[in-house]
């Protein structure tokens, strides 16, 4: 394997790394690279589709003789079915079948029976005349409620409580509480956080098609074509089927995988042959579809007098639905703890499964370590962004701290005191910090290929559930290639492609852009190599600068006029990703910092957000309008967090009391402050382009930022999500005068 | 244009149980036109089955099929497959399924199909395509208005009215008030401000 040394790292914290890469892979672009277009303003390459209403999500994929499903979900935790009208349903003129689930029910939402009909107004009568009347069984909804003695088990005789597995324990019982015992500065506290829900836009749901004689193929929602290739076992395949995503309307970590109506719609259209579709309801989504684990999240931190922590511990609980695990909190990570013991567990409830995210355990964990620490420094008379600091351990983070504080300006506000002023509205700052790491990885192939025409097409089975992975592929391989970015045609998210990941953990586009780059490059060689030819020279002799080729003796050709040297059937390439490099240490985790500013009516308890200084590291930046964008939307869908979002069950029948978008409320322009956003551009060292994510940190600290500023406008800590203004009156009245 | 296949439909549900009494007092709201006919003791009786009408959808006359109860996005995505319209929350919470009726921003999931005729309808398919796009949609590709983009036509066309509205002298206040009724998962809101900003200037 080749070795080479090259530039890795940030602006004023390169250094040099030594890496062995594959004789295939494609050399790495250091720090001091000089690229065209990565790292530029680029618009998106689907953007006039998704802006004109071309753009086919599944929800609107239309098919000859399209049939139609949808549930009828129970509407108790914990039931079993005492009657049902199935023969009422199947006499609706225009159903075409009814399958009705007996047996009990687990969680609000289940679905209690299927029906498919010819169209929606037909579907809707169908699911109405089934007239499904039930038995309730024993149930426990909320964390409280099922820690009660006596409760309901969901899995009976194991109890509803169960520590999370590898993270169960951490740290050291005795070691923390010895160095929490004597440290000079002690805070206990507990602080809560809800149940949020993906709410992505549009629905899970899939279009199975069985092909009536030619190809099947499904048409799927998703994070993750290839998630879906097992329907091909609904459909009556031997094997996967076709899977296509061609846009998705969001996933935020929700959408691995078919749910029980994507199985019931294959099961009816290899059935009835013909093609049917199943999205979900909103309250289906809201249900059913993935959320976020609440917690509830009792801490103790131990530190000097002069701002170092000692001591961090504490147990946490949350619910993840009916299973075993899943709501664990990341509240130990980020800063330099000390002695710790932390117990985190997850219980199990009478509700649907959680689901991954965006960054999951991490908004819950960053809200109450960063609380931890607004307390601590509140009691020590510290400044809570020098606490943070002092304890930090990310050699990037401290410059990002001092941009963020210039940034807000930080040292000034932060003069104020706590409810100064005259009038209702007070104002305050606060920040917080995010953390995040995944090179991406996976054995993917990308295709390039080239037409003599001078068009470009990049192909693989992934996804953009939005965040710009289209646009990512394109701009590598144009930069790989020379050409203009218009040239290249970003086709992807169809499983007929060479395989690619699944859109999790903000891997997507750091595990496919090397593989890109790699093609790209290979298919440059080829055109290198036509040239070579037609100038009677080396391949070796030519090469590529700002878009022109050049070869010996002053010739030049543009990428046009080298791709007018293809043959009819045209050129193409394959690009691998390779295995990660070993990186330097320091980089193989990105840092970020978000800072906000907030206006309290401390009459109303009203709160907002009227400005946030992100500033953010994704290794090396790709298309720096779409990483903003990025940026911009995972603060605001913290604010959301911080404010409003909390899906609430009744208790005693276990349904969602709040099971729609005016009722369960999100962030609207409204709630929308000024966002500065700061990419701090660095080199990971982990492959031959050095990206990393950026979709899951942007939204980590938002809440938490938020809440610290809460906490200095009005000198009362609110710590419970989300902030609404009655929990905010009670933070008021209890704060000590 | 070819009807949908809607033979075997008859209306049920909702309506049977109520009775032709309450169809046709649901139906006095249905509309001006609808509303004088009744006062004059002229009140047609639409459904319960569909009912054949013509909408004039992006200057266009379209002959359809559509159940009293159809609502304008269940007509516009279905039988005439205009899909830029959005269902999300299916009550008028988020706006998704914004288009304008006679050049004004409504929820489309909020209006029956029936009401509708004789308005002009236009879809975000009507301001503009991919290779002729309207300046607001052309603003939306350049500052990256969208992620996802199932909100965006939507966000679109409030965008669109408030630069058709105001002019070359939109300001960021009016920008955001016509869009409030528009929610976003994704949280585009700043770059959506930017567009309507950028194509405000160039009206």
């Amino acid at each position: 394997m080749p070795s080479l040394t090259y530039k890795a790292g940030a602006e004023g914290l390169e250094r040099e790394l030594t890496v062995e890469i594959h004789e295939q892979d494609a050399p790495p672009w250091g720090a001091d690279a000089k690229l065209r277009l990565v790292g530029g303003e680029h618009t998106r390459p689907d953007g006039p589709a998704k802006a004109t209403g071309a753009a086919r999500y599944t929800y609107d994929v239309a098919r000859p003789r399209l049939a139609y499903a949808a549930s009828l979900l129970c509407p108790y935790g914990h039931a079993r079915l005492k009657d049902i009208d199935e023969a009422a349903a199947r006499a609706v003129p225009g159903v075409l079948d009814v399958r009705v689930n007996r047996g009990e029910y687990r969680h609000a939402g289940q679905a209690v029976a299927v029906v498919c009909a010819e169209n929606e107004g037909a579907l809707g009568d169908g699911l109405r005349a089934l007239k499904a009347t039930y038995e309730v069984l024993p149930l426990a909804v909320t964390v409280e409620d099922a820690l009660k003695p006596g409760a309901a088990e969901v899995e009976p005789g194991k109890g509803n409580r169960a520590l999370e597995d590898r993270r169960s324990r951490q740290g050291d019982p005795a070691a923390f509480t010895k160095a929490f015992d004597s440290s000079e500065i002690q805070v206990e506290a507990e602080f809560r956080t809800p149940i949020q829900t993906h709410s992505a836009f549009e629905p899970h749901g899939s279009l199975s098609d069985p092909g009536s004689g030619g190809e099947a193929l499904v048409f799927a929602s998703t994070q993750g074509t290839s998630t879906f290739q097992s329907l091909g076992r609904q459909l009556g395949l031997d094997g996967p089927v076709r899977v296509i995503a061609d846009h998705v309307g969001g996933g935020f970590g929700a959408k691995f995988g078919p749910l029980s109506g994507d199985q019931a719609a294959a099961e009816l259209a290899r059935k009835l042959q013909r093609p049917v579709k199943y999205m979900c309801t909103r309250r289906e989504e809201h249900l059913v579809g993935g959320m976020r684990p609440d917690s509830i999240q009792r801490l103790k931190l131990g530190g000097t007098k002069d701002g170092q922590i000692t001591a961090f511990g504490g147990v946490t609980d949350g619910t993840a639905g009916n299973g075993p695990s899943g709501a664990a909190c990341a509240n130990t990570i980020v800063y330099r703890l000390g002695a710790q013991d932390m117990e985190q567990a997850t219980v199990r409830t009478f509700t649907a499964r959680g689901a991954a995210f965006r960054a999951p355990g991490h908004p819950q964990g960053s809200f109450a370590l960063e609380g931890m620490l607004d307390l601590y420094a509140a009691k020590a008379g510290l400044d809570p962004l020098e606490v943070r600091r002092k304890n930090d351990r990310h050699p990037l983070r401290a410059l990002q701290w001092q941009i963020g504080a210039d940034k807000i300006g930080w040292a000034t506000l932060r003069k104020t005191k706590a409810g100064a002023g005259k009038g209702p509205v007070k104002r305050g700052v606060g920040c917080a910090a995010a953390r995040w790491g995944n090179p991406g990885g996976g054995k993917w192939n990308v295709e390039v290929a080239v037409a003599r025409d001078g068009s470009v097409t990049v192909r693989n089975a992934a996804q953009d559930i939005g965040t710009g992975t289209k646009s990512v592929l394109q701009i590598v391989v144009a930069e790989e290639l020379g050409c203009d970015l218009a040239r290249v045609n970003a086709t992807i998210a169809d499983t007929r492609f060479p395989p690619g990941p699944a859109s999790g953990g903000s891997t997507t586009a750091p595990s496919l852009a090397p593989a890109a780059r790699e093609a790209g490059l290979r298919a440059r060689e080829q055109l290198e190599g036509l040239l070579a030819v037609e100038w009677s020279t080396a391949p070796s002799k030519i090469h590529l600068e700002k878009g022109l080729f050049h070869g010996p003796g002053g010739k030049k050709a543009s990428f046009e006029e080298a791709c007018g040297l293809i043959g009819e059937q045209g050129l193409s390439a394959v690009g691998q990703r390779r295995e990660n490099w070993k990186s330097a240490d320091g980089l193989g985790e990105t840092a970020g910092c978000q800072f906000a500013q907030v206006a309290v009516d401390v009459e109303t308890g009203v709160v907002r957000v009227e400005r946030v200084v992100a500033v953010h590291d994704c290794g090396r930046v790709i298309n720096a309008l779409s990483a903003r964008n990025q940026v911009n939307g995972g603060v605001i869908q913290g604010i959301s967090y911080a404010l409003f979002e909390e899906r609430r069950l009744d208790r005693a029948q276990g349904d969602m009391v709040n099971p729609t978008l005016d009722t369960y409320r999100i962030a609207g322009m409204a709630d929308c402050p000024a966002i500065d956003v700061v990419l701090t551009s660095v080199v990971s060292g982990f492959n031959n382009v050095g990206l990393m994510g950026l979709g899951e940190p942007a939204t980590v600290p938002t809440a938490a930022a938020v809440a610290g500023a809460v906490f200095h406008a009005t000198g009362a800590q609110v710590r419970e999500l989300p902030m609404t203004p009655a929990r905010v009156l009670a933070a008021l009245a209890r704060r000590p005068s | 244009m070819d009807l949908p296949n809607r033979s075997g439909v008859t209306r049920r549900g909702l309506l049977k149980g109520a009775g032709l009494a309450a169809a046709s007092s649901a139906l006095l709201r249905a509309g001006d036109a609808l509303a004088k006919e009744a006062a004059d003791g002229k009140a047609r009786v639409q459904g319960p089955g569909p009912e054949k009408l013509t909408l004039q959808v992006n200057g266009q006359a379209r002959e359809l099929l559509a159940e009293p109860r159809e609502t304008l996005l269940e007509t516009l995505r279905i039988p005439l497959d205009l899909t830029g319209a959005k269902p999300v929350c299916d009550r008028g919470a988020c706006g998704a399924c914004t288009v304008w009726l006679d050049g004004e921003p409504v929820y489309a999931c909020t209006l029956l199909t029936l009401e509708c005729e004789g308005r002009q309808i236009t879809t975000v398919e009507g301001l503009g395509t991919p290779a002729s796009m309207h300046p607001v949609q052309d603003a939306f590709v350049k500052d990256d208005g969208m992620q996802c983009g199932f909100c965006t036509p939507g966000m679109v066309m409030s965008c669109a009215w408030a630069v058709k509205t105001h002019g070359k002298g939109l300001t960021e206040e009016q920008a955001r008030a016509a869009t409030a009724g528009n929610l976003c998962r994704c949280g585009t809101y700043p770059h959506v401000l930017k567009a309507a900003l950028r194509a405000a200037k160039g009206a």
